[in-house]
């Protein structure tokens, strides 16, 4: 019994070839955080929530750029958005990730929701709805390392590190150092992998 | 009507023989025999009729669990001709005139001759002697006394009864069960019950009734049948109490020889049975002492219910197997096929031992001229799968369903009639 | 595929991880405002209890409304089950109106089993007879682990009857997979034949074990038992093998003290013990949602069970 990961690394790695490399991945992370800042008036209120299993780790990097750039220490949290998922029901129960929220909550706050691949919308969907569980943001935004398009909800990321157009057949995989020992984004050639793209019901 | 059982070898032994049954009796043995019928037994073994010290017929009161007309079917298939009714029914057989009616249905349907056991206390109820020589003189000559089912736990009243029944050369068929050590009991009280969280019943329980009713029986110079043994320890004392030389016989069924107290981890009700199954020490030492002849019979304890009375809980489902039909089998499988019994050996003590502690006249014996022909031919080599629903029984309650049984009754005959054929009643 | 709870020995040590790491996630819910997650809306659990028991009814049913499914309690006891229908038919009856899974509490050891090889959906085991409380063991060892850090190598010390407790029987067999070393305490008429087969220590001497304990769990202990002649009377049972203030100075400093409930206060255990520090009798019953959230997510939240046995 193993916990199905949120994204399955299926496919031929090795075959899959680099869209980011480390450096490339560190100015995007950088310009997100310039741009949090800047549509933000500072960010004085904002809270970065991850969506395990990489959103944290995208979070924590992004508050490391925030407290570099403008001194301010930024609230973080991860938000597991498992119980909330639409297609429970197609697996196996998943393992349960850890959902810790900043010490002051929510309520009130900004709330930016950091993950690492935008593609169905549904995970932020799922994600929306717990936090209506959890309080009452003064408001939400979206922040992805990767929009790979074929959205399936009305959904749109605030902050995009970068957009990769890429077919259903194709596979993102993105590698951060605190989980996979590098930092890349590597996009998976069509037919190496089944499709990302859970069938619906 | 008159057979030929062609090309058969009796007791499994010597060069195979042509049997003919005519007018009753076993009328000539030897070669080129002819007869109105013919039924080439090549391979096969003749046995004297196979005689049920122990049966549960259900008659009357319980008829939608089993009749005397299932039941005796289903013994003819097993290959008996001859079996004890129990006393446990419903009004109990405790008067003349419940074992007579018994008796009768036997006669009746004749598939197999019915013995009535009658009950030792009224109404089972361990407390007054029931008319016990009234049941000895009735039509069906009753000689096997028994409250099975429950044990006559009093000693006084034990004592008692085996010593009133020499009047008419009667025996006590002990159940086997101190009620105290066994209240609420449902299985055998070892390592299996103590994970399964059911109430035990002891080892003890059963011991400590044998060697109480052994002394008992010592000392009134009364006969004395102990009914179902299931444990090592029993299987000591009936050795300590025949080597002292008392009347003392005991039985054993099928499923104690086959079965453990593993077979309760399923909770599966098939298996509650009384006495329960127990381990697997108990089950080598009974088949050893069934070939040494410490144990002098085997019976089936044939426990038919129905299905609603099984189909429940452990705790709620009702005690007993079916076992009439896979008895020869059975025993075959854990003594013939591993060499602990030779074929004369399960006559013995299937049909010549329990008709004479029956006191049966008729039954249990030799293939001769001119005996009763009460003959069961066996087929050793046809092995078969046990399936519920293909039973004479009325009820389903085999614990043997799905196993693999070595050899087969081909065909009973009770006083020359056909009772049965290839595990159907005729 | 669907799978059940029936025995603490269904689960493998991943397994139970799994639960208890579960477990721990859904003990946040019960610090929110919505203490609710829609896991599994649309889905039916019934509570059949055969057996009066509020508490443990009552934590099931908790667990499966906080994860949104509808839940029919089906209290055996005066409806048509003691007009003497039978648990076949009671199990059909509820599975025609759609249960997706059975909570089952029973008087009759195994009576769990044969419910499984009846219906196709989920059984959970809530109390079955003298058997087992796999839910209870696994609360049990949700809380040893918030208390202590760990299972592994823990020495748990449980007294009491043991002969008649299913909790005893489910911890046995889940400590076990866990790790923990368990000793088992009561007079010798309280423990089944049997036992020493069972992987635990056996004593009769609670004061010689309760110094290398570092948890304590007192099971509760039947006044007619008495009657039975498993002991002479509460007061010497209280004097050998109860729980009293100076038997806690005995223990060790990080020691708990458990108790799975309903308590006899005073013979088992002392009121001063079961409501001092080192007793952890609410976590127990705070835990047991938790836990019992974590089991029903585990066995009906996906399109197969991720625990349990398929066997029944």
């Amino acid at each position: 019994m193993t916990a199905a990961s949120d994204r399955p690394v299926s496919g031929d790695l090795a075959a899959a070839r680099p869209v980011l490399d480390a450096p490339a991945l560190s100015r995007v992370v950088d310009r997100m955080a310039h741009e949090l800042l800047e549509k933000n008036g500072g960010g004085a209120d904002v809270v970065l929530l991850g969506i395990p299993t990489r959103g944290p780790h995208l979070a924590a990097r992004l508050a490391a750029r925030v407290l570099a750039f403008e001194g301010l220490t930024v609230p973080t949290g991860s938000l597991d958005v498992t119980l909330y998922r639409d297609d429970l029901r197609l697996k196996s129960p998943r393992a349960l990730e850890e959902t810790d929220l900043p010490a002051d909550g929510i309520d009130g706050k900004l709330v930016v929701l950091v993950d690492d691949v935008l593609f169905s919308g549904r995970t932020v969907r799922a994600a929306l709805d717990a936090l209506a569980d959890l309080g009452r943001p003064r408001a939400v935004q979206l922040a992805v390392l990767v929009d790979r398009g074929h959205r399936e909800l009305p959904i749109r990321a605030d902050y995009v590190g970068k957009n990769i157009p890429t077919s259903l057949r194709e596979t993102i995989h993105v590698q951060l150092s605190e989980t996979d020992g590098t930092d890349a984004v590597l996009l998976g050639p069509a037919g190496s992998a089944e499709p990302m793209r859970v069938a619906q019901p | 009507m008159s057979w030929v059982l062609k090309n058969v070898t009796l007791y499994g032994e010597g060069d195979p023989v042509d049997v003919a049954l005519h007018e009753g009796v076993i009328a000539e043995i030897g070669h080129g025999l002819s007869a109105d019928e013919e039924l080439d037994a090549t391979g096969c073994v003749l046995l004297p009729g196979l005689v049920d010290l122990h049966t549960h017929l259900r008659e009357p009161g319980r008829e939608d669990a089993e009749t005397v007309d299932t039941g005796t079917q289903a013994a003819a298939v097993g290959g008996f001709t001859a079996v004890h009714a129990m006393a446990n029914t419903e009004p109990v057989a405790d008067t003349a005139g419940v074992v007579e009616q018994v008796w009768r249905l036997g006669q009746e349907h004749g598939h197999c001759d019915v013995f009535p056991v009658g009950a030792v206390t009224v109404g089972l109820a361990g407390k007054e002697m029931a008319e016990l020589g009234t049941m000895a003189d009735s039509a069906a000559r009753v000689r096997i006394f028994s409250d099975d089912g429950k044990c006559v736990s009093d000693a006084s009243l034990m004592r008692r009864a085996l010593e009133y029944v020499k009047a008419f050369d009667g025996v006590i068929a002990q159940h086997a069960q101190e009620p105290r050590l066994t209240d609420g009991a449902q299985m055998n009280e070892g390592v299996n019950s103590s994970m399964l969280g059911l109430a035990g019943w002891p080892a003890v329980a059963e011991e400590a009734i044998i060697a109480r009713d052994c002394l008992l029986t010592a000392h009134v110079g009364g006969r004395l049948h102990v009914c179902h043994i299931s444990t090592a320890g029993s299987v000591e004392l009936i050795r300590w109490a025949k080597g002292k030389g008392w009347d003392v016989t005991a039985e054993v069924t099928p499923h104690h020889l086959l079965l453990t107290d593993d077979c309760a981890r399923t909770y599966d009700p098939t298996f509650k049975v009384n006495p329960p199954l127990r381990t697997q020490a108990d089950v080598d030492a009974l088949r050893e002492a069934l070939a040494d002849g410490t144990i002098d019979a085997v019976a089936t304890d044939h426990a038919p219910h129905a299905l609603e009375d099984k189909e429940t809980e452990w705790g709620a489902a009702a005690m007993g197997m079916t076992g009439l039909e896979t008895a020869l089998a059975v025993v075959v499988q854990t003594m013939v096929t591993t060499g602990r019994l030779t074929w004369r050996q399960v006559a013995q003590r299937m049909s010549e031992t329990p008709a004479r502690i029956g006191r049966l006249e008729g039954h249990g014996r030799p293939l001769a001229v001119g005996e009763p022909a009460n003959v069961t031919l066996v087929d050793p080599g046809a092995a078969w799968v046990v399936d519920p629903a293909a039973m004479a029984s009325r009820s389903r309650n085999t614990p043997f369903a799905g196993h693999h049984l070595p050899a087969r009754v081909k065909a009973t005959f009770l006083r020359g009639t056909l009772t049965a054929r290839e595990g159907k009643p005729v | 595929m669907n799978r059940h709870l029936l025995s603490a020995a269904d689960l493998s040590l991943d397994d139970a991880t799994l639960i208890l790491d579960t477990a721990t996630e859904m003990a946040q819910v019960s610090d929110r405002t919505v203490k609710k997650l829609p896991t599994l809306r649309g889905r039916t659990v019934v509570n059949l209890f055969f057996e009066d028991s509020t508490r443990t009814k009552t934590s099931f049913e908790l667990a499966a409304k906080r994860l949104s499914a509808d839940v029919i309690n089906f209290a055996a006891k005066g409806s048509s089950v003691s007009k003497g229908e039978t648990l076949k038919d009671t199990a059909l009856t509820l599975e025609a109106m759609g249960s997706d899974a059975v909570v089952i509490r029973h008087s009759w050891s195994g009576a769990p089993v044969n419910l499984a090889r009846i219906i196709r959906g989920s059984v959970v085991n809530a109390g079955d007879g003298t058997h087992e409380h796999p839910t209870q063991a696994l609360l049990d060892a949700f809380t040893m682990r918030q208390k202590l850090g760990r299972l592994e190598g823990l020495k748990v010390t449980i007294v009491g009857d043991i002969l008649h407790s299913r909790v005893a029987r489910s911890n046995v067999l889940l400590l076990k997979t866990l790790g923990a070393e368990v000793t088992l305490v009561a007079p010798p008429t309280l423990f089944p034949r049997g036992v020493d087969s069972w992987p635990a220590e056996v004593s009769y001497d609670l004061d010689a074990v309760l110094p290398k304990s570092d948890v304590v769990m007192m099971l509760r202990v039947q006044r007619e038992r008495m009657g039975a002649a498993y002991f002479p009377s509460a007061r010497e049972y209280s004097r050998r093998y109860g729980l009293d203030v100076d038997r806690v100075l005995a223990l060790q400093d990080h020691t708990i003290v458990m108790h799975p409930g309903p308590m006899v206060r005073g013979m088992e255990i002392a009121s001063e013990v079961a409501d001092g520090l080192r007793s952890t009798i609410v976590d127990q019953v705070t835990n047991g949602v938790s836990v019992r959230m974590a089991v029903l997510y585990l066995l009906l939240g996906g399109s197969e069970s991720a625990i349990g046995s398929a066997e029944a």
